[in-house]
């Protein structure tokens, strides 16, 4: 009588497990297909640096210290400022990061005295050559502000 | 046109023509089916990007296959390795011949069809053995060994399931077995044969649960491990022309082959109701396989030895005093 009783739950567990892939076959499905569809990032994504733009002052505030430039261990970071008046402050003519140096440990964002460092949600980042991974800051910057006016005066 | 239709050659050959058509139509849709059904099982959407929901997916990889150079390994048996993938088709092929489609759509009406088929069938094991043994590989030998093992012992507990049916409908021939169900399919009154035949007919068709000859994760691929381009494609094919056949089988012997239940035919055409149960059958054998883990080789002969066959045995043996005394 064993044999019965085993084949008997035997074939009640083959039954139990068809219906757990049954009602998975109707389920939604998890995958998203990426080009086409995108999900909201986090918001702790950190992808690389970006200045910050702040509303007080109209711009970034980036007062040229050379402090990310100095702590940045793989070498990333080109800065440039001039000083416009004499004995006034410099100003940030040129930001270029080189990105595939770039191991994102973030000490650049740490230790920005101002502040204005961010990391960007950019993921896309692929290119075909060295010089794709070069971004200028400083033009990013600007074509954020420009999108925002546009934005604004829709 | 008639004259070519009424003699029987010229019928036998265009059945055939028709059968290698159609067999391979319709591997291309059942690979792309137990694709989909694979991914919609683990939530992801399958093939995708060919064609509308990957439909012409399974066309591009048969085209692959086909540009593929068949790789030869070194002191294998040349002759016997390509000869095999082809003795693993034709026999598939047959099964067309004496398959009941539809109520006079059957190629070769042969008063002994259930018999043919079943003995055609055999015929893809000695094939599977000299693919694994021409390939000169351990994994091929091993999975060739496990599949004659396996099918030898399968095909008895399938053989007794049908036989259970032949003595019910008092005929080996499909149209009349089908002929026997138009009132009550025969699942209904013999329920226990139409498990056993469905256990033993995926174990035939090396599939999941029972794919052991080709178990991916020990075997390599089994038998076809040293197989490339349209020699593992023709192997593919078989399996698949294979399954559609296993479940035709099924279709005719247990699910009333062309009529409709009880005899309510609701206005549409045999030919659809044949397919249509015919591919319900073969989304089971899908299912099952994306549900089950594969059994252990001893397991699976256990199974076979020490259930499957003293069950199917004591059902025919039932079912004969039944039928000659009641």
């Amino acid at each position: 009588m064993n044999i019965f009783r085993e084949i008997f739950y035997g074939g009640l567990s083959l039954i139990v497990g068809m219906t757990v892939t049954a009602r998975r076959l109707f389920r939604p499905l998890v995958t998203v297909q990426y080009p086409r569809r995108r999900i909201p990032l986090s918001e702790a994504y950190r992808g690389h640096i970006e200045l910050k733009f702040f509303e007080d002052a109209g711009a970034h505030k980036c007062i040229v210290c050379f402090n990310c430039e100095k702590t940045c261990p793989s070498g990333v970071i080109r800065l440039e400022g001039v000083k416009l008046r004499e004995k006034g402050p410099k100003t940030l003519t040129g930001y270029l990061i080189d990105f595939s140096l770039c191991s994102l440990c973030g000490l650049c964002v740490e230790i920005c005295p101002t502040q204005t460092l961010q990391y960007s949600g950019q993921y896309e980042l692929v290119g075909e050559t060295r010089s794709d991974c070069l971004i200028d800051l400083l033009a990013r910057l600007n074509k954020r502000v420009e999108q925002k006016e546009k934005t604004a005066k829709n | 046109m008639s004259y070519l239709l009424s003699s029987e050659w010229s019928r036998l050959i265009l059945g055939l023509l028709v059968a290698v058509g159609f067999s391979q139509l319709n591997a291309l849709f059942l690979v792309w089916l137990e694709r989909k059904i694979a991914g919609h099982i683990q939530l992801r959407p399958g093939p995708m990007e060919v064609g509308p929901h990957g439909l012409l997916q399974t066309i591009a990889d048969a085209v692959k296959l086909m540009g593929k150079e068949l790789i030869l390994p070194l002191k294998a048996d040349r002759k016997l390795f390509f000869v095999a993938p082809v003795l693993v088709f034709t026999p598939v092929l047959v099964g067309f011949l004496v398959l009941p489609f539809a109520k006079n759509m059957i190629i070769h009406d042969l008063n002994v069809g259930v018999l043919l088929i079943f003995a055609f069938s055999t015929f893809t094991v000695p094939a599977i053995l000299s693919g694994g043994w021409a390939s000169n590989n351990k994994y091929a030998l091993l999975g060739a060994v496990r599949s004659v093992g396996q099918n030898v012992a399968y095909e008895i507990p399938l053989l007794l399931a049908a036989m259970s049916i032949v003595l019910m409908a008092n005929s080996l021939s499909f149209s009349e077995i089908v002929h026997a169900q138009r009132r009550l399919w025969f699942i209904f009154v013999q329920p226990v044969a139409g498990i056993i035949y469905l256990i033993s007919a995926t174990a035939e068709t090396n599939r999941a649960p029972f794919d052991i000859p080709e178990a991916e994760s020990e075997l390599v691929a089994g038998f076809h491990t040293e197989y490339s381009g349209m020699g593992f494609g023709l192997f593919f094919l078989a399996e698949y022309t294979n399954m559609f056949i296993v479940c035709a089988v099924a279709t005719s012997l247990f699910f009333g082959g062309w009529t409709g239940p009880f005899g309510i035919s609701l206005g549409i055409p045999g030919i659809v109701w044949f397919l249509f149960k015919t591919y319900v059958l073969i989304f089971h054998l899908m299912w099952v396989r994306w549900t089950f883990p594969r059994v252990r080789f001893d397991q699976l002969m256990n199974f076979a030895w020490k259930v499957m066959i003293p069950i199917s045995l004591a059902n025919f043996v039932v079912t004969a005093i039944v039928v000659k005394f009641v």
